[in-house]
């Protein structure tokens, strides 16, 4: 029992990672990019080609798999940063611009989506690959298993987690995200710069994304469709949790991870997706607005 | 194989999802509803046929061995039927919502294809599967023509139907639901009926596509449910035009035409240990088509013609 | 700049939010430094399509805007509080899921050093919101927001504040109360513009008012005159009668 509480902690944090980037964007471009698994999957493979590089070159420095990967996190950051902001900039601004729907927007994401995806088949193949062959290893205590890097993966997502509450509730940025989402008309009458902060929500959503795609590429395997996976996870937790409130978001990403674990258990592994969808299904139901939404 | 049955072999498969197309343009085009499970009604209605028509399998429940139409009027029904169901469930949910919700649903029936073994066969999925007019035909070239012909009928006739349904007060409803969502919360049961009805009618059209589909091939498996079949019809509606009945089939034929002339393209010009690449290819190809549609021309190639419904209240009539 | 040069003029404004209906159709007023001054008018005659086209939210056809000699015709909004002029809609006009305080701070973006001073001085202003400063804005009371609002504007130190029908759903007497912080804060030396609906209250107070019909400006005078003037009662009433009656 406790093994499946510390397995749903994992698996809920990369779905934290991936959901805050996709509340984010829902909240303050107001529509859910499908596309948000896939940068899951860019940032991986981003970093793997970094880490890649710098093994060759640095395997003759003695560098170990361990660091290549450190540094190629930042320089993969940065990298699926910029092309989340040059994809912004090319279609989604212009969609915006031209007073799209919200379908629409919807439609291109669906779109960039299946490129991303696709591009990365293109360069990459279809067959797994992995940051690293070695041997993983694993504490045991108190009757659990966990693996060191699924122990990183959850202390990694804490610390964000907490980053990010600091900067919502702290920094005058963090405050006019806040404020944008809510109201963007009398955010720019207050003198903030709105396609500032969009800048910054795909920097931030991105970068956090990037994250989940290494500690997830490290911990299990890099294959074109891992971030997609998450996907419908992802909007499970945005919508159990409710679409507008960041922490039951997080609550959110807790539950599901939770809820799929309680499904491979009982019923089997195949039907790991029906339970985001299920409980989606079931939320929307009862409760119309998520969890700890409120009214749009 | 030559032109001719080449020619034939690209009509069949561009009218099957020409009707699928037309189902989603009564959802989507006509009635502003995302279905983004598309492949989840074409699927179950492939299935649907498969169970009815085909042979009795010796490992799994199914195949009853009926004749062909029996299995697509069965598909229509056994997709009627799921379509009902899931718009109780989802017809009062705010676009974004009901994208999400119909994703899933569709990922659930792909799953369900996948590994409820006893009903679907799993991964093998049903083979054998017949067509009408198959004892007619003294060759696979006009085997394939038959069903041609079928196809174009089919879709002759619900084209003209849907047409007719659209310039009826009916259809005035749909569009005036379309247009102001608050509006339509204010007519309340009323317009979620409307909803329904035509989700549920969508999704037979996709159903009947899908059981045409696994008839012609003679083959169904979980690996033709694939997401990536629910972009290639919205690509074809944006396209052809939402909203717009003719650009529903003409965006189906583009789209198919372009997606296997470049297969042919890419497989002349590309080394064949790349094959994995050059369907990669392909579909950032259609991506960007679709991305480069929405920006540019977003009312598609035939755009949605103002119509006058009939009415008999008014002076100025046209039907 | 001399003393008497207008700190805002608007001249010969056109404007609508599609091209081809233009709701004003060639509105002009002008406010001298540190006047209040307010706009008047019957429902659909443009008055908050002014403010709004001030401040670069309606698009505008023809005509000119000026702060202080520079043009600010199609500004982008966000630029507003840079140009020293800070405005007040009508509704939505504080963000209900932040606090009182964050409100107040995200009035003071374009001088953040300077914020936590200002905010002590708006506390002097409204004492209320001192008390309320960590609740959720959503939670007050009309009044108390119309107070938040109109703090959070001047956390900028606007030269120009533009405020639309800030009595809207507010009880008389709360009416009362924020025309007298008005009044404060024009002793403060900020220029008002003030777009009321409450016709009476708001011509008590001002100096000088507009009265805008059918996108136009009809009437001026100062706020004596307007109240007694039988043509502007005649716009409100319907009939030769006076508002000051």
């Amino acid at each position: 029992m406790m093994q499946l509480l510390v397995d749903g902690i994992v698996a809920a944090s990369f779905i934290t990672l991936g959901v805050i980037g996709l509340s984010m964007v829902f909240n303050i471009l107001n529509f859910p990019s499908f596309a948000q698994g896939d940068q899951i999957t860019t940032g991986a493979y981003m970093a793997l080609a970094i880490a890649t590089l710098f093994g060759s070159a640095g395997s003759a420095g003695g560098l170990s798999v361990g660091w290549c990967v450190i540094i190629a996190l930042p320089c993969a950051i940065v990298l699926n940063s910029l092309l989340a902001l040059g994809i912004d900039r090319a279609i989604y601004r212009q969609l915006r611009l031209r007073g799209a729907s919200r379908i629409s927007m919807i439609m291109a994401s669906f779109g960039v989506s299946l490129m991303l995806r696709n591009v990365i088949v293109m360069f990459a193949g279809q067959d797994p690959h992995f940051f690293t062959f070695d041997i993983q290893p694993a504490l045991r205590f108190w009757g659990i298993r966990i693996a060191v890097n699924e122990l990183i993966v959850v202390g990694v997502t804490i610390v964000l987690v907490l980053c990010l509450h600091l900067f919502l509730s702290r920094t005058t940025l963090g405050k006019s995200m806040r404020a944008v989402a809510e109201n963007p008309s009398l955010a720019r009458v207050n003198g903030i710069d709105v396609d500032r902060v969009i800048r910054w929500t795909w920097i931030i959503g991105t970068g956090l994304a990037t994250v989940a795609g290494v500690l997830l590429g490290f911990t299990v395997q890099l294959h074109p469709f891992m971030g997609f996976e998450l996907l419908l996870p992802m909007f499970a937790a945005l919508i159990v949790g409710g679409m507008t409130n960041i922490y039951g978001v997080l609550l959110g990403a807790l539950l599901i991870g939770l809820v799929e674990g309680l499904t491979v258990e009982y019923l089997a592994p195949e039907y790991r997706q029906a339970a985001p969808f299920a409980a989606i299904i079931l939320v929307l139901l009862f409760k119309p607005h998520g969890i700890f939404g409120e009214k749009a | 194989m030559d032109i001719a049955s080449y020619l034939v072999f690209f009509s069949v498969v561009a009218g099957i999802y020409a009707i699928t197309t037309l189902g989603l343009n009564l959802q989507w085009g006509f009635t502003g509803m995302m279905n983004v499970g598309v492949v989840g009604f074409f699927g179950v209605g492939a299935y649907a046929a498969g169970l009815l028509t085909g042979p009795d399998y010796p490992d799994s429940l199914g195949g009853l061995g009926l004749p062909p139409v029996i299995g697509y009027l069965g598909a229509m029904l056994a997709s009627g039927i799921v379509a009902f169901i899931v718009g109780l469930l989802t017809i009062r949910l705010r676009h974004d919502f009901l994208a999400v919700a119909t994703f899933g649903i569709a990922v659930c029936i792909q799953m369900l294809a996948m590994n409820l073994k006893p009903l679907t066969r799993g991964f093998d999925g049903m083979h054998s599967l017949p067509r009408p007019f198959a004892s007619m035909a003294a060759t696979p070239f006009l085997s394939n023509l038959y069903f041609l012909i079928m196809v174009l009928a089919i879709g002759g006739a619900l084209l003209w139907a849907l047409e007719r349904l659209v310039r009826s007060p009916w259809g005035r409803v749909l569009r005036a639901i379309r247009e102001d969502e608050e509006a339509s919360a204010a007519l309340g049961k009323y317009a979620i009926s409307y909803r329904l009805q035509t989700f549920v009618l969508g999704s037979m059209l996709m159903g009947l596509s899908g059981a045409l589909y696994a008839s012609f091939m003679g083959f169904i498996s979980p690996q033709d449910l694939l997401p990536i079949f629910t972009f290639q019809i919205f690509v074809m509606l944006i396209v052809g035009g939402s909203g717009n009945n003719f650009g529903a089939v003409v965006g189906a034929v583009v789209i198919w035409a372009l997606w296997t002339l470049s297969e042919t393209v890419l497989a002349a010009f590309l080394p064949p240990e790349l094959e994995r690449q050059a369907s990669a290819i392909r579909v950032v190809f259609v991506g960007l088509i679709l991305v480069l549609m929405l920006l540019y021309r977003p009312q598609g190639l035939l755009a949605e013609r103002r119509n006058i419904s009939a009415s008999p209240a008014s002076t100025s009539e046209k039907t | 700049m001399t003393a008497t040069e207008p700190h805002l003029v608007v001249e010969h404004l056109v404007a609508g939010y599609v091209p081809d209906v233009p709701i004003l159709r060639g509105a002009s007023l002008l406010v001298h430094p540190g006047e209040l001054v307010t706009v008047l008018g019957p429902n659909g005659a443009g008055k908050s399509t002014l403010i709004k086209a001030i401040a670069g939210m309606v698009p505008v056809k023809e005509g000119d805007v000026r702060v202080s000699g520079k043009s600010i015709r199609g500004i982008a909004t966000h630029a507003l509080v840079g140009a020293g002029v800070a405005y007040v809609p009508q509704t939505n006009n504080v963000f209900t899921r932040l606090s009182v305080e964050e409100n107040l701070e995200l009035g003071c973006i374009s001088d953040i050093p300077r914020t936590r001073e200002r905010i002590e001085e708006t506390y002097r202003l409204f004492p209320d919101l001192a008390r309320l400063r960590r609740l959720a804005a959503g939670r007050l009371s009309g009044g108390q927001r119309q107070m938040v609002a109109v703090g959070r504007a001047l956390m900028a130190r606007p030269s120009l504040i533009m405020l639309d029908e800030p009595s809207a759903g507010l009880s008389p007497k709360m009416t009362d109360m924020v025309f007298q912080k008005l009044l404060e804060v024009r002793a403060g030396g900020v220029t008002i513009l003030l777009v009321e609906q409450n016709a009476k209250a708001a011509l008590a107070i001002c100096d000088r008012g507009y009265v805008l019909a059918e996108g136009r400006d009809r009437f001026t005078g100062t706020g004596a005159e307007l109240l007694s003037s039988p043509e502007v009662g005649e716009l409100y009433l319907g009939s030769k009668s006076r508002l000051a009656s």
